[in-house]
């Protein structure tokens, strides 16, 4: 448990969104061990945490939370039931709410957009454009 | 037996395949699927950010219209299921989200309509023991690896089909239509989801990782409940085939009931990787596709 509050407008606004502020989790690593994408990211789930606890704003700019793919294994996994999933759906809503899209649906791949099924479109879009 | 029944888009468009050999199945077995009425989109996949409702609107709503047919709620795809399933946790756990979605839509829904999996009415409302006396066709010789994925099991606590590490209701299934199951601890490990449209390297690796895994301990073959799933364990695998791993054919656990039970052409028509050698060669003459 984090005893010096760090106080950071980045965690307030995710705590915001995310209904989580993170404070409880102790860096164990059982969310990176966990995720799938973890190779991907710049950041890996457990250090997401750190940085948001410590008011790293950089964390904004990680490409981790355009890698996670809400599988909740993380989340159902981490024994301070930390809200991981969560929290990355608010770095994400943070940089969409200022009208960015991590996917532009004119430059999407035309094969998968018609192969795809359409719960699969849905979802990606939900995650990666407003 | 009767239900009603919430197809939800992808299954009256990619996975067809998926509604045709579930609703025939369900016909050969006395179970009576009544479609609803007037059905929405569920949003498909469940919001992680908690402080905005919009997306709560379409599958309450859905859920609503269910409530006034007045029988349990059947779907199929495992994302509706999931978004069905946790909107019900979430208003039956939360009056002030209720109220405000009832008065946004001018419903009275009490957060009491029950949510099924097919699975489930197989296993509680038929009896997976009571299977084989309809048996048609001998599935013995089939290896299938059962794979659950995320939203059929995750989280337990809000979902609680099975253990969400340790699942087995699909293996009990495919035991059931006498089908050699083989079991493989890749069964919960997400196939890479929605990252497919925009990342094909991550996707790649986290087919690579369960078709490997499971082609390693025996499996000659893969049966899920979720289209995205179906899609990504199915497509990627010809990138697979050039590493030099041998594709194997992707089901929709249904599509192996309609076998099982006799049903003709059944229909396989967005499997990339062809089913009916594999069939043809494990049932023999008894396929008919
Ligand atoms: S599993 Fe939970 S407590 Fe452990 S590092 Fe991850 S978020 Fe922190
Ligand atoms: S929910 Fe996201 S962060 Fe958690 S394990 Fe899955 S992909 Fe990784």
């Amino acid at each position: 448990m984090l005893k010096v509050k760090v106080w950071s407008p980045l965690r307030e606004r995710i705590l915001e969104i995310s209904g989580e502020d993170l404070l409880s989790c102790y860096q164990c690593g059982r969310c990176s061990a966990s995720c799938p994408f973890a190779p991907y990211m710049d950041l890996i789930p457990n250090m997401v945490m750190r940085s948001i606890q410590l008011g790293i704003e950089d964390v904004l700019k990680a490409n981790s939370p355009w890698f996670c793919a809400t599988c909740l294994t993380c989340k159902v996994r981490c024994p301070r039931g930390i809200k991981i999933p969560e929290v990355m759906e608010a770095l994400r809503e943070i940089r969409l709410r200022e009208k960015y899209d991590y996917l532009n649906p004119l430059t999407i791949d035309q094969e998968l957009l018609t192969e795809c099924p359409p719960m699969g479109i849905v979802s990606g879009f939900n995650k990666y454009s407003k | 037996m009767r239900y009603s029944y919430y197809p939800g888009c992808t299954l009256y468009n990619k996975a067809k395949d998926f509604d045709d050999s579930a609703r025939r199945s369900c016909q050969a077995l006395g179970i009576e699927l009544v479609e609803l009425p007037h059905w929405y989109c569920c949003g498909a996949i469940y919001p992680q950010s908690q402080d905005h409702k919009i997306p709560l609107i379409a599958p309450f709503r859905v859920l609503a219209k269910a409530k006034n047919e007045g029988l349990d709620l059947v779907t199929l795809c495992s994302f509706c299921y999931h978004v069905l399933k946790r909107v019900n946790y979430a208003v039956n756990n939360d009056k002030e989200k209720l109220d405000l979605l009832n008065d946004f839509l001018n419903e009275n829904y009490r957060g009491d309509q029950k949510v099924l999996h097919l699975l489930e009415v197989l296993r509680d409302d038929v009896g997976f023991d009571r299977l084989a006396q309809y048996q048609k066709k001998d599935l013995s010789k089939l290896k299938v690896a059962p794979y659950y994925g995320c939203y059929l099991l995750r989280p337990q606590r809000e979902i609680g089909l099975d253990d969400q590490e340790n699942p087995m209701i699909l293996n009990h299934f495919l035991s059931s239509l006498g089908i050699e199951v083989i079991d493989s601890p890749h069964k919960v490990e997400c196939c890479g989801s929605y990252l497919v449209l925009v990342n094909r390297d991550a996707t790649l690796a986290a087919v690579r990782r369960i078709i490997e895994g499971v082609k390693r301990l025996g499996a000659e073959a893969i049966a899920t409940s979720c289209p995205l799933c179906h899609y990504n364990l199915d497509k990627f695998q010809a990138e697979l085939k050039k590493e030099g791993l041998e594709p194997i054919p992707v089901f929709y656990f249904t599509q192996l009931l309609a076998l099982f039970l006799g049903l003709e052409r059944i229909s396989f028509t967005t499997n990339k990787v062809p089913v009916e050698p594999y069939l043809r060669e494990k049932i023999g003459d008894g396929y008919s596709g």
